[in-house]
């Protein structure tokens, strides 16, 4: 028997124990093509008892939670990435094979599966039912989209399908929780081994696609009239002229939401941190440990949850645009655009989500299948002016750029200077995905498939678990690390003590560093207060605003940022202005996004490629800038 | 409507997918494709003697939509190009 319980020598990668402290002894996987469904019934069994992890080593998410039987008792269910097949050719594939087969030692191999096939589409789906009944795994199929099914007219007959397939059948609708005690009651019985009538041979898929056909045709399978709706609505979002501009209003509204009707909430976090600060801080004495709470810790924190709402908002409406089958349209359109440069059509949101923050738009690069193209649309999405450059960017050119009229009153230099700054992201955002995919991560001929779903309208219980599950990842993986950053900062900043006090910020480990790294920056017109301004900013962008605000003696930067920009005014030359700036547009000053790039590539040498590259660039950008203005 | 062999290069060159319009329909002969690419396409519904019906496509025709098997799958020219396929004689108007 090989689906013993005590069998698994291996613990599970992450531990999930049940609610009565011990592990559920029942390990249930789904599986089942993309877009069938399987998610929506995970997420209807397992409601809010999930958890989401990479599994170890690879870049695959896995997706575990609890699911509770009428009976009382649970099961651990294992969302597996959507397949089509399990020949293992690509990481999903290998992990959906490898996790069924029982050969990924940080996954206990399954005693069910939940194979979730979309009936209105079911005899191409039904060719996934042959290697995962081949497995000998008890296996429940189950036929999602059944309120589809009916309304468009389809049929199938369930008693001859299961007899087909030797296996019990359900017919449910994930989606409206139809049918789904078929779900409870196969997870609460024997669960017997699969007896197909017959196999085909699985290598072949002509005949794969036969058998399928045949098992339809046996459970006198109707499949239901095209999708009326999406073949409507496809005829306006695909039109030549129409579709492009509702492209465009899409990508404006985007827009418009992150960087105009966020914006008073980000302001209200950031007063709130503010605020509760002070509070706290008036509330304990004097001390060090006051300090570090809230010029470290809070101040860090505060920092990361800011952009908390922007991040939700982005995700809510990626969100949307994939539940309702739009972002498949959007990518299609986008897609000779993003062929320019050696990418696809499924880069474009991503990137455009990275104007906001690099860390969600690198979450969300999970949508594209391509390995390749998703290392590159990784890469390059730090280019793109995330809103933390933009306070430095205000900052330094509300000091250096005098306002003159360029275009009237419409344009004047300021804003010309911080459109210019935008663009060179752009620009070199475009340069070096051209770089990336004719040389080392060029695609080879692997084709470039794009699967339309219909369209739906999306879930609220859909969009909210996913905002949930992505604000838990942006918070946990750039929380703990920007909280441990800020931390060594401000240590930094207060060591070595002198007469039992902390010196003053140029006698610091921190000036201290800033003054070593001198040499090394002068070249680019900056003197040791900037450098360590950079050092800080390394943790995020916008920290170099508080550490100047710090040197220069001012406690609320934000209050004070006349006088800040009098005195950075006063230590660089327009020359190493323009310096930093460009250091700021190239630079990768974000241990988030570090953070994101080594999670979402699982290791450390992508991370360390595109840091080093950015940083070399950023280097060489800024020296080229500072001596041509000299 | 079909014109084939007048502007697709010799005469002798099979009719692929990019020279489907809108709305028309032909039947797969082959993949011309690696082994590992041409089974992708396969399990998407892209078998030999299967009906694929040309759709609406991105702004200036590339990529396009194809009805195959229940669904609707994407594919760029540059793949289209590599799918030969027999169209029906009842189309045939040349
Ligand atoms: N009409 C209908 N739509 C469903 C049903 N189950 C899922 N969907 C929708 O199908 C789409 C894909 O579902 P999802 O769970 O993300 O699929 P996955 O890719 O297999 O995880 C979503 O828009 C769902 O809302 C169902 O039973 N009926």
């Amino acid at each position: 028997m090989s689906d013993c319980n005590g069998c698994s020598a291996a613990a599970p990668a992450v531990e999930f124990p049940g609610r009565k402290g011990v592990a559920p002894t029942t390990r249930v996987a789904v599986i089942g093509p993309p877009n069938s469904g399987k998610t929506t019934l995970f997420n209807r069994i397992t409601g809010l008892r999930q958890k989401v992890a990479n599994f170890p080593g690879v870049t695959v998410e896995q997706h575990t939670g609890l699911a509770v039987l009428p009976d009382g008792r649970e099961a651990w269910i294992i969302d597996l990435p959507g397949v089509y097949s399990l020949a293992p050719r690509s990481e999903d594939e290998q992990i959906a094979h490898d996790v069924l087969t029982g050969n990924r030692g940080d996954t206990p191999k399954p005693q069910a599966v939940l194979l979730v096939l979309d009936s209105t589409n079911l005899a191409r789906h039904l060719m996934l039912a042959a290697p995962i009944l081949a497995l000998g795994i008890p296996t429940l199929v189950i036929l999602n989209m059944a309120d589809d099914l009916r309304k468009r007219g389809g049929h199938v007959d369930l008693k001859e399908l299961s007899l087909q397939l030797g296996a019990p059948v359900a017919l449910i609708s994930a989606r409206q929780g139809e049918g789904l005690d078929r779900v409870y009651e196969f997870l609460a019985g024997a669960m017997p081994k699969p007896t197909p009538k017959e196999l085909p041979v699985l290598q072949d898929v002509p005949k794969c696609r036969q058998w399928a056909g045949h098992v339809g045709n046996q459970a006198q399978y109707r499949p239901p009239v095209p999708p009326k709706w999406t073949r409507r609505l496809d005829a306006i979002f695909l039109h030549p002229a129409a579709g492009v501009l509702i492209f465009g209003l899409v990508v404006i509204a985007v827009f418009q939401t992150i960087f105009v009707y966020v914006t008073p909430l980000m302001d209200g976090v950031k007063s709130l941190f503010a605020v509760s600060g002070n509070w706290v801080a008036s509330a304990l004495p004097e001390s060090l440990f006051r300090s570090l709470l809230i010029d470290g810790v809070w101040k860090g924190v505060g920092s990361v949850i800011v952009f908390l709402p922007q991040v939700l908002m982005l995700f809510l409406f990626i969100g949307i645009l994939e539940d309702s089958g739009y972002l498949a349209r959007a990518a299609l359109i986008a897609d000779r655009t993003m062929a320019k440069v050696g990418l696809q059509g499924k880069s474009f949101i991503p990137l455009l989500s990275a104007y906001a923050c690099a860390v969600p738009a690198i979450m969300s690069t999970r949508t594209i299948e391509n390995k390749r193209d998703r290392i590159a649309t990784i890469l390059i999405a730090p280019f793109m002016t995330c809103s933390a450059r933009f306070p430095v960017y205000t900052l330094i050119i509300l000091a250096f750029v005098p306002n003159r009229p360029v275009i009237g009153a419409f344009l004047g230099t300021q804003t010309v200077a911080m459109v210019g700054l935008y663009a060179l992201g752009f620009i070199v955002a475009v340069i070096t995905a051209r770089v990336l995919k004719s040389s080392v991560l060029k695609s080879g001929r692997t084709p470039f498939l794009l699967e339309m779903p219909s369209y739906r309208w999306p879930t609220l219980q859909s969009l909210g678990l996913r905002l949930l599950d992505r604000s838990v990842v942006f918070l946990r993986r750039a929380g703990t690390v920007i909280l441990l950053v800020t931390v060594i900062l401000w240590i930094a900043a207060h060591v070595p003590f002198v007469n039992g006090k902390p010196p003053a910020i140029e006698n610091s480990l921190a000036g201290t560093i800033g003054r070593t790294i001198e040499p090394a920056i002068k070249p680019l017109g900056f003197n040791w207060k900037i450098g360590i301004g950079l050092i800080t900013s390394f943790a995020a962008r916008e920290t170099i605003i508080a550490t100047l605000g710090a040197i220069y003696g001012m406690d609320d930067p934000d209050a004070q940022s006349q006088d800040l920009q009098k005195a950075i005014h006063r230590d660089l030359t327009p020359g190493g202005a323009v310096a930093l700036l460009i250091f700021f547009a190239f630079a990768m000053q974000c241990v988030s996004t570090v953070a994101v790039v080594r999670r979402e590539t699982a290791g450390w040498k992508w991370p360390l490629v595109q840091f080093t590259y950015m940083s070399a660039l950023a280097y060489l950008g800024a020296f080229v800038a500072f001596h041509l203005m000299a | 409507m079909l014109q084939l062999s007048g502007n697709t290069g010799p005469a002798e060159q099979p009719v692929t997918l990019v020279d489907l319009r809108r709305g028309d329909a032909a039947i797969l002969d082959h993949i011309d494709l690696p082994g590992e690419d041409a089974r992708r396409l396969m399990e998407l519904g892209f078998l030999p003697g299967t009906q694929i019906t040309a759709g609406l496509s991105a702004p200036g025709g590339d990529p396009r939509v194809f009805q195959v098997d229940g669904s609707e799958i994407a594919l760029r020219r540059e793949t289209a190009r590599r799918l030969k396929v027999r169209v029906p004689q009842s189309q045939r108007q040349v």
